[in-house]
């Protein structure tokens, strides 16, 4: 029940904040979309609602947001110079990685961390048995474990610390 | 004062999106164009974005950049997935300078 | 032979770029807001770039990461030229079709896969 109330109030807020207009009309429609979007789809959504408020989890997430954002311009820089080279200086492959992240919400933070991530591109996820198949611009090893110490590692230490 | 910076950001914005659009043209398979657009073109679209908001100021428009960064960052690397898998699935092959496919393994193991 | 395509490739961009932003400013009243005109046309030519990859991609993957990234942009030109006309709701038709971009994408991709819609 909590989830759904939760998701009321964001969405609430979302439809207030882009209308941009608090007279009486915009309210009740407001409140009717509110309603009508979180009692379809609250079961998409997490079990564990209240996992950010937490003292433990909250400083690792305002850690990871200024590193994931060096992280993206490390990466426009890397692809910007590999587009203008004269000899296009790749060595594609997919290769396969191991992951002990066993959440959704965790699975869906660390795949799109590795697509913003210089180098990478996430191919496909097999949940059950935890791998990975990610697309490498510059293959360094083929073996499984070396390429999870590369490219999955650094991540991986603070998301389990997030999320799990 | 503000001004400037958001011009600052705005040409550092529009110069990432050409690379990232020059890359879909010069890069030679479909993995390889989006790995170098996706990439380039987020961020430059964010960095156009927050370049507005430096300009409107704490107002509709510039909130509503705000709001649009947050929407553009949760959503891009999703299209990116879905549309190098339904491309692998569908059965375009790789490059031929390749190196190693590690998931058509996998799947001609399974089937 | 391909060093000389990379030049004649890399002489046309940068006449172009040239010519498009160095061109004499007529009065320096307003040069903010004829600078960002200038700058639009940078992306206009990126957009060309999308349409040339959807005209000639070797096969359906490719037209639909062009279709893609186009969407992407158009958010960018919705966000430029709310500047200089000082027109608010621009950023509104931006939101708009990023949303409804991304959901076609979606869609798309669930085709190119060959699965039906409500699997």
């Amino acid at each position: 029940m909590i989830k759904r109330v939760i998701l009321f109030i964001g969405a609430f807020f979302t439809w207030i904040f882009l209308s941009w207009d608090t007279d009486m009309e915009h309210i009740i429609v407001g409140i009717a979309i509110g309603i009508f979007v979180s009692f379809m789809t609250a079961d998409l959504f997490e079990k564990r609602t209240l996992i950010l408020v937490n003292l433990k989890r909250c400083p690792w997430f305002f850690y990871y947001i200024p590193l994931f954002i060096w992280e993206c311009i490390k990466a426009n820089i890397d692809g910007a110079y590999r587009v203008v080279h004269p000899d296009l200086p790749i060595r594609p492959g997919i290769v396969k990685v191991r992951t002990t992240l066993k959440s959704d919400t965790g699975l869906t933070f660390l795949a799109n961390t590795l697509t913003l991530k210089p180098g990478t591109l996430t191919v496909d996820i097999d949940k059950e048995n935890g791998f990975l198949y990610i697309h490498w611009i510059d293959v360094k090893t083929q073996g499984v474990e070396a390429a999870t110490e590369l490219i999955v590692h650094k991540f991986e230490r603070i998301l389990k610390k997030i999320f799990e | 004062m503000n001004e400037i910076f958001g011009l600052i950001f705005i040409i550092v914005g529009v110069a990432f999106d050409f690379f990232g659009c020059l890359g879909l043209v010069r890069l030679p398979d479909v993995y390889n164009r989006l790995h170098s657009s996706i990439k380039c073109v987020t961020l430059g679209t964010s960095s156009i974005l927050f370049g507005l908001f430096l300009f409107k100021g704490f107002n509709e428009a510039g909130l509503k950049a705000l709001l649009c960064i947050l929407f553009l960052i949760l959503t891009a690397p999703v299209t990116a997935h879905v549309l190098s898998r339904s491309a692998h699935k569908s059965g375009v092959k790789l490059w031929e300078k390749s190196v190693c496919d590690k998931y058509s393994e996998d799947k001609d193991a399974l089937s | 032979m391909k060093r000389l395509r990379y030049f004649l490739g890399l002489i046309a961009i940068v006449a172009t770029l040239t010519i498009v932003i160095f061109y004499p400013i007529p009065s320096l009243l307003a040069w903010q807001s004829i600078f960002l005109k200038r700058v639009f046309f940078v992306l206009i030519l990126c957009g060309l770039f999308c349409l040339w990859r959807i005209l000639i991609g070797p096969t359906a993957a490719d037209r639909a990461v062009g279709l893609d990234i186009m969407g992407i942009l158009i958010l960018g030109f919705c966000a430029i030229l709310g500047i200089p006309t000082g027109r608010d709701w621009y950023i509104d038709i931006g939101i708009a079709w990023a949303l409804q971009s991304f959901i076609s994408i979606l869609a798309l991709g669930k085709y190119l896969e060959g699965r039906r819609f409500d699997e």
